[in-house]
């Protein structure tokens, strides 16, 4: 692969040539998100918009009520004093009133910025601090109490709006006000202020402000990216019409808030095409509400596709003689021509019709029991994907597929176009996005989603995007010659060379070390090192379920990671991904030599996962550098205490002593003589 | 007696407000067994009061005493100011007095929704013909009746469990749909029979938050038995302190600790 040349591709090229200029044709008419809201009262004021199960029943919105509770929202936050440019933070889980408060914001004239609803206190503290929020939205009692405890620290925070009133009678109300009461101002406001709600409205244009959002950043503090209108719903509207999105799709909102692809998927493409956005009863409820939606487009990080993965064939294993026997029958035949079929590539007319009856008796309940039954179109992004989950869902008959994208552009880089999809790629440059990589193997991308700036961070915005709009990525990749996709292998400053020259991915190891369903979380190290060596999070409910059934007791995570026979069974796998590593030609010199079962899970209440669950690879290595160390010193055990803090932000420590495998490497294989 | 618990200083919410129920000298007797001695207090309205002592101190028979179970042979209980004659408990429950039970007493084969809905039962006004004939006027008693137990479902956060069968749920959880089933009757007064009996820290935590949400949302009056020291002392407004069937203390939390007699019941005192 010619690593050290440029490549560029464009969407635009394969698919809409004249997207761009379109958008900044209609960008007056049609350019806000606002605007859209208005429209699509307008024309579709009868459709749900949203819906929310509450008291047990699916309650919805349409359209034009929709414009109505948002307008009166607007309405509101102008009586409560919000002045144009200001910035309300919004904390809670997915909730209609809550996506209506950000669009309401909008309205007024200020910037909404949705934060983390399970950040600690401290997390968002830096937050509500940097953004200088005059108002905060906050979903229940437990937002408004971690609000109230920094507040000394928030010189601008005015006003706390609270939506579920549970548990709040009680407290101050000289600054705070229920959701209720800013409605009931937004209702009875006078004429001033609905002519300067008209006045404000009329001055947002495509390039005011839409979002801002914080990334959560693998490194150092978060940075706000600032997203225009144009950003939003040029990025919107390109990838509605990629996939065909329609008014009569549905979706599941579920994701934080605060995560872009949210804001894309539940207000940008929603608001866009029309379609339903569907708000769970609770995180508790999730899986019972998806299959009673039964959504048609999706989206799920490679994390939830695994644990449902793991969680079928945990129940699989439980059920009976018979059904078991099926299952496995129809899953290889599934597995072998499923993809093929996905795809739209012919397979024998014998197959098809095992296929068909396979669909009649397993795959067809299977999708219905995970509410996958009406799926158009599913997105996994994120992270790798294992080729086995991706295949497994695929073969079930349900298109999934993979994009890549950022923060900072407006979500879409690249993606996976129907009939083109594969576990390796990322799939082709979105429409109107032109990528490049550097010679460095760098991912650079431009497009009409690229964002406006990271707020108050100048030094960051000129690093990040040069003159002429290009924005570099961070990671590391290469375009396919034959296909044109693009190929992510890591971050670009986490590949590094060991200390014989040969090159190191890490991420790369850790997703083939993580497609195993017993391997929670794998982190490798081996910079500048003459050997590889990894920390493995073991998957509680998989090893748990496998324990369970081979007799061997546990009552922790800690002991059960500490057990000899849970260590053999990830000896094998290390193993096996060794050997799967030995083939490849740039990444044999990443085997690993050695690895340790960590007493603890990774988490990112301790800082060592980004709220995303992203690896922070830095700081794990800082905190357990006395593990580290004694993985390449030789040692066979070590004894490490490790401060750990629960969910309510007090702390703790763990002790324990961890006991280093040491696993074989194999000579490096040529790939013919693999093949 | 109740003078003279009025008098007392007390922290609590209760402080100043009406008197919801007064029980005065009030003796039990089971046979020759004299499980309640002359007891007198008071419970307030909105406060949260609770009753504690060792075991066989005559808790539970005195919580017996005020939903009507056990008619005691001598003393009063005046309910609301007025003085209340020997009752039946399905009476008293309707006039706004519901509990829970110290060992858990749902219908196990029934979801967590029916269980809640059977609370309601006191409510219900329609007679069986029309709840056989269903639609029209007892579909939308039903309706209503479902809304209330949907708020209680939500205020207890057990949506996840809405339609399993109870004998299926953890014990933790089952405490909360018990708790549930008494709310659904909307009491004025709910008695509390040791609640966090048999339970973990975090399943402590957890009620004692929603035992206090019950009492500042719905201003429910409280009177609950417990052992938890912690939790008692968190949680109750005023606490009287039984030993032998015998009132020996009564106040407010911090004055309950230091009280000589209190503390001689719990460790012993050589004799």
């Amino acid at each position: 692969m010619p690593k050290h040349r440029a490549w560029v591709r464009t969407g635009s090229e394969n698919h809409e040539p004249n997207l761009t200029m379109r958008i900044s044709q209609t960008k007056n008419r049609e350019g806000t998100i606002p605007e859209l809201l208005q429209r699509n009262a307008a024309r579709i004021p009868d459709k749900p918009a949203n819906r929310e199960k509450e008291f047990g029943i699916w309650q919805s919105w349409t359209w034009s009520e929709v414009a109505d509770e948002t307008h009166e929202l607007a309405l509101g936050f102008l009586e409560l004093g919000l002045s144009p440019g200001d910035h309300v933070a919004v904390i809670g889980r997915n909730r209609p009133r809550l996506y209506w408060s950000m669009v309401a914001v909008q309205m007024a004239g200020a910037v909404p910025v949705p934060v983390y609803q399970d950040a600690v206190a401290e997390e968002m503290a830096y937050v509500l601090e940097h953004s200088e929020a005059r108002f905060a939205v906050a979903g229940d009692q437990e937002q408004v109490d971690k609000v109230i405890e920094i507040q000394d620290r928030l010189q601008r925070l005015e006003r706390i709006v609270y939506l579920d009133p549970r548990g709040l009678r009680k407290y101050d109300h000289t600054r705070l006000n229920s959701f209720a009461e800013l409605q009931e101002m937004g209702g009875s406001a006078g004429e001033n202020t609905r002519k300067e709600l008209e006045r404000r409205s009329a001055d947002i244009a495509g390039d005011t402000t839409c979002v801002m959002l914080y990334t959560s950043g693998t490194t150092g503090n978060p940075k706000g990216v600032v997203l225009s209108h144009s950003n939003i719903v040029s990025a919107s509207r390109a990838s509605s019409e990629f996939d065909g999105l329609r008014a009569e799709d549905s979706a599941l909102a579920y994701l934080p808030m605060a995560w872009v692809g949210d804001f894309i998927f539940s207000i940008g493409q929603s608001y866009w095409t029309g379609f339903c956005v569907n708000c769970p009863e609770s995180a508790d409820t999730l899986l019972a509400d998806l299959r009673e939606i039964g959504p048609t487009y999706y989206f799920a990080p490679p994390r939830v596709f695994e644990s449902m993965l793991t969680q079928i064939m945990i129940r699989m294993e439980d059920a009976s003689w018979l059904k078991r026997k099926m299952f496995n029958h129809f899953m290889a035949h599934a597995r072998r021509v499923g993809p093929t079929l996905m795809s739209g590539g012919g397979v024998r007319p014998l197959d098809r019709m095992i296929y068909l009856l396979g669909d009649l008796l397993i795959y067809g309940p299977l999708r219905n029991a995970l509410g996958f039954s009406r799926i158009r179109i599913g997105y996994t992004a994120g992270e790798a994907i294992g080729p086995e989950i991706f295949d497994f869902f695929r073969s079930l008959g349900i298109n999934l597929k993979q994009l890549y994208g950022q923060t900072e552009a407006s979500v879409f880089i690249t993606q996976q176009p129907d009939g083109e999809v594969r576990a390796d790629t990322v799939g082709v440059p979105s429409p109107g996005v032109e990528v490049r990589v550097d010679d460095e193997g760098e991912v650079h991308y431009r497009s009409p989603g690229t964002f406006v700036e990271y707020y108050k961070n100048p030094d960051s915005t000129a690093s990040t995007k040069d003159a002429e709009g290009w924005v570099a990525t961070g990671d590391a990749g290469y375009f396919e010659s034959d296909t044109g996709h693009l190929r992510i292998v890591d971050r670009a400053k986490d590949v590094g060379r060991m200390s014989n020259g040969s090159l190191f991915a890490p991420k790369y190891v850790e997703n083939k070390l993580k497609f195993h369903s017993n391997i929670l979380e794998a982190v490798v190290f081996g910079d500048g090192r003459d050997s590889c060596v990894a920390f493995i999070n073991i998957d509680l409910a998989a090893v748990g379920n496998w324990a369970e059934r081979n007799g061997i007791p546990y009552s922790s995570y800690q002991e059960l990671a500490a057990n000899p026979k849970v260590c053999e069974m990830i000896a094998e796998h290390v193993r096996e991904t060794n050997e799967s590593l030995a083939t490849d030609e740039k990444l044999s010199g990443c085997q690993i030599s050695r690895f340790v079962i960590l007493h603890k899970e990774l988490d990112a209440d301790d800082g060592e996962l980004t709220r995303t669950r992203k690896v922070r690879r830095r700081i794990i290595e800082e905190k357990f550098d006395d593990l580290v160390n004694a993985l390449h010193d030789g040692e066979e055990e070590i004894r490490t205490e490790t401060e750990v803090t629960y969910e309510d932000g007090r702390k703790g420590s763990i002790a324990a002593t961890l006991k280093i495998c040491d696993i074989a490497v194999n000579a490096p294989v040529a790939r013919m003589a693999a093949q | 007696m109740t003078e003279e618990a009025m008098d007392k200083p007390s922290d609590g919410v209760g402080c100043g407000a009406a008197v919801l129920m007064d029980i005065r000298n009030v003796s039990l007797r089971f046979g020759g067994v004299k499980a309640l001695r002359d007891v007198s207090f008071d419970i307030r309205e909105g406060e949260i009061r609770a009753i504690i002592g060792p075991n066989g101190a005559g808790k539970s028979s005195m919580l017996n005493v005020i939903n009507g179970f056990y008619h005691p042979q001598e003393g009063e209980i005046w309910f609301r100011g007025k003085r209340r004659p020997p009752m039946k408990p399905h009476t008293i429950a309707r006039h706004g007095i519901a509990r829970t039970f110290q060992n858990i007493a749902l219908f196990r084969g029934m979801s967590t929704l029916d269980n809640i809905m059977t609370g309601r039962i006191t409510r219900m006004g329609l007679g069986l013909l029309s709840h056989a004939i269903w639609w029209g006027w007892a579909e939308r008693e039903e309706v209503q009746h479902r809304e209330r137990v949907e708020r209680i479902i939500d205020f207890l956060e057990i949506q996840p469990i809405r339609k399993t069968p109870v004998g299926r749920l953890p014990y933790g959880l089952q405490k909360r749909v018990e708790l549930g089933r008494a709310l659904a009757a909307e009491p004025t007064l709910l008695l509390l029979d040791e609640p966090m009996a048999g339970m973990n820290v975090e399943e402590k935590e957890d009620l004692s938050r929603f035992i206090l949400d019950v009492n500042d949302e719905f201003g429910t009056t409280i009177a609950l038995i417990e052992h938890d020291m912690g939790v008692v002392m968190d949680l109750s407004d005023r606490v009287v302190v039984m030993d032998y069937g015998r009132k020996i203390a009564d106040g407010s939390p911090q004055e309950v600790r230091n009280n000589q007699d209190v503390i001689d019941a719990y460790l012993g005192v050589p004799h």
